[in-house]
């Protein structure tokens, strides 16, 4: 018989192997059935009248059901269906079920396995874990969130949520509101507000206030929790063995749980550059959106996102600003546009060292900010240069937070160069009981939406029988400098690599925002390039915006293009008008033609 | 005002070949015919307003519509703005506002769109003429100079693109001696002060809104039901932001005189319609935006032949624009059942001078026009209203997917956002089709504009909710939106995530 069958390829076959033994792990009873099968309907029944949810998969409903059927039938010796699993033992058909519930063998099997005190834990309290805690709690499963913040190496530490709400997306969103409404005072006069000239901005006003809304947001978090039912710990943990973990709190005191499931979602930290000095003197974004003083003239080193969003906000707060870049900006980005938001950038005043590393940093007087000294070396010569700065804000990167847990004891496969946990397409690691979300996971972008979603549709393919998995393409990315990046789908340089140059057609403009001519801001500053893929329909690839809102903006772009955005769509969609949005609908400058994208008139 | 264009004979022989065209919007139809390679002629004329109030090519759009309002709405903002700006560590007070310096500004910027027409029009060869035209037969338009010089002007085609002018409610007292409208309010020199704004369109919305914001004592006198043609629920949640911001809004009343006191103010009489009460306020200025009348009255249309409803004198047209006269088109707001929309009237305009030039047979597709009504917190909509969706399709096929919730920048300067909420109405059978959505909060314009190229690619509620939000914004609320009406739970969007 399945010899009928397309064979498996070994890897796959491993593969759907993982999935199978998951998925019976994962759930208290577990139905391999057929939608018209009579004898899968009779247990169906069953179970129903017990008042049992079960996880039924319908072999003929999915597509790989013939091949789940062949690795099933390894497992268990049962080619048949229905076959049935109860708390991971192999219950058998139909027949064996009904003679297992009048023996009262099936009942026993049915209570809760109690070997584990729960069915999740897990490791991390940010957006990924906490949207998994929670959404596996509300399907009425026994949640432990462990969760504690090792302080940085300048001693800040902070609340439940991760990164997004206590040192990332959140705190450098409102410190870029700060920077923007400083550009609206400029322009408010030119509106005819009476406003003075010289408006000074204090650095300790506006971080009181961004730290009380996350405070806030912390408190959600932990309420948000206790009414899930999810038991917080405020603990590190790090596994000793299979399915059990140490946790030990601030104190050092240790306990231990253990649960049949486990999620990593211990995130990512700022890397330091390991030159004399940078632990000591340099802060990274961990510590700048609570620095209880103004951090005064400030170099940056890197070309991160996070790097040029806090160079711009801190300009846009009238501090001097210097970015050092050692190779390219905003890697993995489209170049054309990352070079069009460092060019707004210098418009700001923002300088940039490029080619250049820091060697050496050195305290020169201590103070709030002191004062440092920065040695670099060019990354083409020998020529050292030297620089004197309040701050030295470190943005080269983030590593992940896999090393100290203890994975190596249970065998978890870790990514050795980048630290980060290969998962297989519904979040799996190696180990079939671990699973991973957001940050640490291999290959996915590092965005918080992102591991909120996951986290979320782990939780219900674990424990709610919903089959739906992650779906990473054409996540939507904005970079929130003081002229905000958005983009969505293909860098203009990958698009070129996938599909090669001739198959692609370009549309391009700069365009000036109404709110700027009054304002007498640049009129050829902002700038709008889709890419399109010439056999197919014109398809929009790639979309990228530099403008005011660019956020706003490229969100319902970005669902249009789930949707199959084409060129011609484009044109055929009414403007609202006057907004920058509108420019989208009316490209008709291709790159290739050659003519200038500079914008007159309205 | 009164545009039209002309297109020359092929052989370029002076035969007049005379289109009436749109102006801002208008110029559309007449740049493309000429970069198309046709002899076009745009004729264009400014009526001042009762109040004298001029203005240069361009149309509404860029002299009293569009372009003033947005940029007034932003200079509203700003103030927001700089109320927030204390929040976020700006050591600013809130300072006085200068209407005459904003007011040159704007004026200053709509003169150069005025002049950049003019080059556009000159670069493509488009002959323009300032004149007030007139139909004398169905080929044949006669141009009136200022100084009262007649020309005759003929063309294979003609458009009409004459657009709308506002309306005056004549039957009231005083209301055309005293009253002003929208063709004034944005060329104001000084500051229209303590202001009424009759009417209930978004015009009337907006204007009060942007006064409001600029400090001034706003009035909004509200016959029956604002903003009738959107959605019901988001109409009443716009009054209500204004009115929770100082907009001060009279529902049911209807204005009865408008007298000039001693000391120039105005003395407006009203009547509330419920209670047949009657009641008077004192104003420097009355607003008029009670709707808009197209300007079909001068043309001499019945020389041509072409026809108009006699309820709103806007000329019948069919899917191709074309009037009951086939050489003779019509549109933007001129034209009958079309939206009043600048980016409709430019589509419509080129689509047309394609066809007319054999270059394409493309027509213009009027279904999911998205707009926002620039009002304090924009409102943004594409597709269907809930109420017209039921029309449509049934209360019982229909799921409404809604959420309040607060933008981030709201939470440092504790701004209330009790009326930021948007909609997605659906249709309820799998895959759950768009049918429309409406979006209350700050860019608003910004926010719709994807949504609506979603809408238009056939985007479904499960292809919005697959997108990836883009954090932390205020569009990516739209694709988290998990809660039906029909659930009856609570649609507060608490904390994030």
């Amino acid at each position: 018989m399945s010899a009928a069958y397309p064979r498996l390829s070994s890897a796959a076959r491993e593969e759907l192997r993982r999935r199978l033994l998951g998925l019976i792990e994962g759930h208290r009873v577990v139905i391999f059935s057929k939608s018209y099968c009579p004898h899968s309907a009779r247990v169906k029944e069953l179970f129903s009248s017990l008042g049992v949810d079960c996880n039924i998969l319908e072999l003929d409903q999915v597509d790989d059901g013939a091949s789940v059927q062949e690795v099933l039938s390894e497992i268990t010796n049962q080619r048949t269906v229905p076959s049935i699993f109860v708390n991971k033992v192999h219950v058998g058909g139909c027949d064996r079920t009904f003679q297992a519930h009048q023996s009262g063998v099936l009942q026993k099997l049915l209570q809760e396995d109690p070997a584990c005190d729960y069915d999740l834990i897990v490791i991390g309290g940010g957006s990924g874990g906490l949207s998994c805690a929670q959404e596996a709690a509300a399907l009425g499963r026994r949640v432990m969130v462990l969760d504690l913040v090792v302080p940085s190496p300048q001693g800040t530490s902070w609340g439940l949520g991760g990164t997004c709400v206590n040192v990332g997306c959140i705190p450098k969103k409102l410190m870029h509101q700060a920077a923007l409404l400083g550009q609206a005072l400029t322009d408010s006069r030119k509106f005819g507000w009476e406003c003075s000239q010289q408006v000074k901005h204090n650095w300790e006003t506006m971080t009181e206030a961004i730290q009380k809304h996350v405070g806030s947001l912390n408190r959600s978090y932990q309420r948000a929790l206790r009414e899930k039912a999810v038991a917080y710990v405020n603990s590190y943990g790090e596994f000793v063995e299979h399915h059990k973990i140490k946790a030990t709190d601030g104190n050092g005191q240790e306990t231990y749980y253990t649960a049949a499931k486990f999620v990593i979602a211990t995130g990512e930290r700022p890397r330091y550059l390991g030159i004399q000095g940078d632990k000591e003197y340099c802060i990274t974004s961990d510590d700048l959106f609570s620095l209880p003083y103004c951090p005064g003239a400030t170099l940056v080193v890197g070309a991160s996102p996070v790097a040029l969003e806090c160079a711009g906000f801190l300009a846009g707060l009238g501090l001097e600003v210097t970015v050092m870049v050692s190779s390219q900006l905003l890697q993995g980005f489209d170049q054309e546009m990352a070079e069009k938001v460092a060019s707004s950038m210098q418009q700001l005043g923002v300088r940039f060292l490029r080619k250049f590393v820091p060697v050496e940093v050195q305290q020169l007087e201590k103070g709030s900010p002191g004062k440092l000294k920065v040695v670099a070396k060019s990354t083409e010569g020998t020529e050292m240069i030297e620089g004197l700065y309040n701050t030295v804000l470190l943005a080269i990167g983030r590593d992940s937070c896999t090393k100290k847990i203890g994975l190596e004891k249970i065998g978890v496969k870790v990514n050795e160069k980048t630290g980060k946990i290969p998962v297989n397409d519904v979040e799996q690691s190696s180990v079939p009981y671990v699973y991973a979300v957001g940050d640490v996971v291999e290959g996915q972008p590092e965005l918080m939406p992102i591991a909120v979603q996951a986290g979320r549709l782990l939780a219900r393919r674990l424990f709610g029988g919903c089959l739906e998995k992650c779906d990473y393409i054409n996540a939507p990315t904005v970079v929130f400098t003081p002229l905000e990046y958005g983009c969505c789908g293909y860098a203009e340089e990958k698009a070129v690599e996938v599909y090669r140059k001739e198959n692609l057609e370009v549309y391009h403009t700069l365009f000036w925002p109404l709110e700027w001519t009054v304002a007498c801001r640049d009129s050829n500053t902002c700038y709008a390039k889709i890419i399109c893929s010439k056999f197919d329909n014109d398809r929009v690839i790639g979309f990228h915006v530099l403008g005011p809102k660019a956020g706003e903006i490229t969100q319902g772009f970005a669902a249009a293009m789930k949707c199959g955005l084409t060129k011609q769509l484009l044109d055929d969609t009414i403007g609202i008008h006057p907004t920058c949005a509108q420019v989208f609908t009316t490209l008709e400058i291709t790159k290739s033609s050659g003519l200038d994208a500079t914008q007159k008139g309205c | 005002a009164a545009a039209m264009a002309a297109l020359l004979g092929p052989a370029g022989r002076f035969r007049w070949r005379v289109r009436a065209v749109p102006g801002g919007a208008r110029g559309a139809a007449g740049l493309r015919g000429a970069q198309l390679g046709k002899k076009v002629a745009v004729v264009d004329y400014v009526e001042p307003s009762p109040r004298g109030t001029r203005w240069g090519l361009g149309g509404t759009c860029v002299n009293v519509g569009c372009i003033p309002k947005k940029l007034m709405h932003q200079a509203a903002l700003l103030g927001g703005m700089i109320h927030d700006a204390s929040h976020y560590g700006w050591k600013v007070a809130q300072p006085l506002h200068d209407w005459g310096k904003m007011a040159e500004a704007v004026q200053n910027h709509v003169k150069s769109l005025n002049w950049g027409h003019r080059v556009q029009l000159q670069d493509r060869k488009v002959k323009y003429f300032n004149f007030k035209a007139s139909f004398v037969n169905p080929h044949m338009v006669c141009g009136v100079s200022k100084g009262g010089e007649e020309t005759l002007l003929s063309a294979d085609h003609i458009v009409i693109a004459t657009g709308g002018r506002p309306r005056y409610p004549t039957h009231i007292e005083g209301a055309l001696e005293y009253g002003i409208t929208s063709d004034d309010i944005f060329w104001l020199k000084e500051s229209p002060g303590k202001t009424l704004v009759v009417g209930a369109s978004y015009v009337a919305l907006e204007c009060a809104g942007f006064l409001t914001g600029l400090g001034l004592d706003t009035t909004v006198m509200i016959r029956s039901v604002p903003l009738r043609a959107f959605d019901q629920q988001m109409a009443s949640l716009v009054t209500e932001h204004m009115a929770v911001h100082g907009t001060r809004i009279l529902r049911g009343c209807t204005p009865l005189r408008v007298e000039r006191l001693s000391d120039g103010r105005l003395q407006v009489t009203w009547v509330d319609l419920a209670s047949d009460k009657k009641d008077t306020g004192t104003f420097d200025t009355v607003l008029w935006a009670v709707g808009r009348v197209p300007e079909t009255r001068g043309l001499n249309l019945e020389k041509a032949g072409v026809r108009t409803n006699p309820n709103t004198q806007k000329i019948l047209v069919d899917a191709q624009e074309a009037t009951s006269v086939p050489h003779i088109y019509a549109i933007g707001d001129v034209a009958e059942g079309r939206p009043e929309l600048t980016p409709t009237a430019i589509m419509a305009g080129r689509l047309l001078a394609q066809r007319l030039c054999s270059r394409s047979s493309d027509l213009m597709d009027y279904d999911n026009v998205p707009t926002t009504v620039f009002t304090p917190l924009e409102y943004g909509c594409v597709g269907l209203s809930e109420e017209e969706a039921v029309a449509r399709h049934g209360e019982e096929r229909v799921e409404v997917y809604h959420a309040y919730y607060k933008p981030l920048e709201f939470v440092v300067p504790e701004r209330d956002a009790s009326q930021c909420y948007i909609k997605m109405v659906c249709l309820r059978e799998p895959p759950q089709l768009v049918l429309g959505l409406h979006f209350l909060g700050p860019n608003a314009g910004e926010v719709t504009q994807g949504f609506a190229l979603g809408i238009k690619c056939g985007a479904s509620y499960q292809h919005v909710m697959r997108t990836v939000g883009i954090h932390p914004t205020c569009a990516e609320e739209v694709a988290k939106l998990r809660i039906s009406k029909r659930s009856g739970l609570d649609p507060t969007v608490t904390g994030c995530g």
